[in-house]
């Protein structure tokens, strides 16, 4: 299985991501030399084996229904570009 | 042409949990915006979710109270998209392996019985909430939201009238009240719903093309927005167009739905298992111990209203709608048990009037169920009459007296004794001698003006019962 120029370029789009020609080459080899590596494991008979979601034993890694402080709201907001009234401030979302 | 209508409806409901589904922070609605926020539902680099047990033990609960079957392992897995309220770039959701399928919901529209598929329930983060009112060339994001948790319930095609999507929203709001697993205030937002809807000739078996309604936010919406674009639909497709896969959205104001065109282009999710929680073990001996700890649940409880109490099936219906209701029925029952029909109406009538008049809810009532049992106590034993009842009704409530002490302290006990009641029949007879003569002489109609003259004469007090059989003794002469 191999990919070609336009689905790296629908990868690229749906990750927000602009490419330049060159970018989008070398990104494409690159993401089939990764798809031929995983590829060898279609050599192999899988029937029957049930997916595999995760690679350590499920177990119960729970936390209580207990809460705890949040953060101060100027260190939450320190890292935005845009902050006002208390709210992180974008540009103009149109639904 | 004749159309049948096909509904799915996908409802969320915010969980009242008191911490978010993946971190600490606390979900308590209306505090400052970003108030509620940690890196974690800040979406920073290199930070862990942790679930939430709480969020499952809720998820079970719905799942068991919808027959649903619990999926043990069910697995976490990510959709991918961009949006200013989702600050990971991903929500946290579930997607192939939902911890709950196969489920049903029972409904009734117009006496009818139908049962409901439900596709499937899971459990998911919400998002932030976006702020653009007032605000002109930019939006503000408040983020105390995201990261809630919520449950997503998916039903099946199986709805065929907005009248039974409605009847299915409600039976779901009953539900997760019910299990107290949800606080269901559709106006703050913590029950939510989208219908799935298309057209198809009456008798053809494949589905019609499908448009997604989002913003319906009560239930007169939601009735409002399906006939619309029922209507809508069906006038395309007479007119030999086509129906376009799309989402629209019911505007409240206008009364119409309208297209999202910033969501035209195709949705690619992009789902993945999410690699930063396990996979869920919900052991068989937990769920039992869930089980063991569910409330009685409102179909349950409808059907023993009827069976222990005579109730109709509409009263039934009408008391179950909330557990707090139906306690306070079931305690004004205890405290009189003789007459559960006559407490189910004082229940039903004055005092929901009273409580809808001063917008108060049945758990803060002013007056305890055991006082309003008193009442029906004193109408059964013939004490007081239903009428002069609406008046110690009215002295109780908000005064904490007892029906007994106010009969006492207004002299309000009904006069049931006949030698009494003869004499101010014969008062009245007295007064009105033209009138007795008139009916004597075949005047029927005139037998009611006696009756409001003698009641009025009692100031409301005598037994209209027996006035009425004393009456017409001593008129016939």
């Amino acid at each position: 299985m191999t990919i070609q120029r336009d689905e790296v370029l629908k990868i690229a789009r749906l990750a927000r991501l602009e490419l330049t020609d060159a970018e989008l080459a070398s990104l494409g080899d690159d993401l089939n030399k990764i798809l031929a590596y995983v590829e060898q494991l279609s050599a192999l008979d899988t029937t029957g084996v049930p997916s595999l979601e995760h690679a350590a034993e499920a177990g119960d890694t729970w936390r209580d229904d207990v809460s705890r402080p949040s953060l101060p709201r100027e260190r939450g907001l320190a890292v935005a570009p845009a902050v006002a009234d208390g709210c992180f401030q974008v540009p103009k979302i149109i639904e | 042409m004749k159309y049948e209508v096909v509904i799915g409806l996908e409802v969320h409901c915010q969980l009242s949990t008191n911490t978010k589904i993946f971190c600490g922070c606390a979900t308590t609605f209306g505090n400052p915006p970003n108030s509620q926020t940690c890196p974690i539902c800040l979406g920073h680099p290199g930070v862990l979710p942790v679930l939430n047990r709480k969020v499952v033990e809720y998820a079970v609960m719905a799942g068991l109270a919808t027959r649903s079957t619990i999926s043990s392992p069910n697995v976490f897995s990510r959709k991918h998209y961009f949006y200013p309220d989702l600050p990971k770039g991903y929500q946290i959701s579930q997607f192939d392996k939902p911890i709950c399928e196969h489920g049903t919901i029972e409904i009734v529209v117009d006496g009818t019985p139908k049962r409901i598929g439900l596709t499937r329930i899971h459990m998911e983060e919400d998002a932030g909430k976006n702020l653009h009112e007032g605000l002109g060339d930019v939006s503000h994001v408040d983020l105390n939201r995201a990261g809630v948790p919520l449950l997503e319930m998916v039903s099946e095609p199986d709805l065929r009238s907005p009248e039974e999507a409605v009847a299915y929203l409600k039976k779901i709001r009953t539900l997760v009240i019910y299990l107290g697993i949800c606080d269901a205030n559709m106006e703050q937002g913590n029950l939510r719903c989208d219908a799935n809807i298309s057209l198809r000739p009456v008798g053809r078996e494949k589905f019609g093309t499908k448009v997604e309604m989002k913003n319906m936010n009560s239930f007169r919406f939601l009735k409002q927005a399906l006939e619309y674009e029922i209507k809508r639909q069906a006038k395309v497709l007479d007119e030999g167009g086509t129906i376009v896969q799309e989402t629209r959205l019911w505007d409240t104001k206008r009364g119409v739905t309208e297209s999202m065109r910033s969501k035209e282009e195709a949705h690619d999710y992009r789902y993945m298992p999410e690699p930063d929680l396990l996979p869920v073990v919900v052991e068989r001996a937990w769920i039992d111990a869930i089980r063991q700890n569910m409330p009685e649940l409102p179909d349950a409880k409808r059907e023993r209203f009827v069976a222990d109490f005579g109730l109709s099936e509409y009263d039934a219906d009408v008391l179950t709608v909330s557990r707090e209701l139906a306690d306070y029925y079931e305690a004004a029952v205890a405290a009189f048990s003789g007459d559960p029909k006559t407490t189910c109406n004082w229940v039903m009538g004055e005092l929901a009037a009273k409580l809808n008049e001063t917008g108060t809810p049945i758990e803060q009532c002013p007056m305890t169920a055991a006082q309003l049992a008193g009442i029906v106590q004193a109408i059964h034993s013939g004490e007081i009459s239903g009428k002069i009842a609406k008046t110690v009704f009215g002295e109780m409530y908000g005064t904490g007296k007892d029906a007994a002490q106010v009969i006492r302290e207004q002299g309000l006990v009904q006069v049931s004794d006949s030698g009494a009641i003869d004499a101010m029949i014969q008062s009245v007879m007295a007064a009105n001698p033209d009138k007795v003569a008139d009916y004597r002489g075949g005047k029927d109609k005139l037998f009611g003006f006696f009756v409001g003259q003698v009641m009025k004469a009692s100031q409301g007090q005598a037994n209209p019962q027996m006035v009425n059989e004393r009456l017409k003794a001593l008129l016939a002469g």
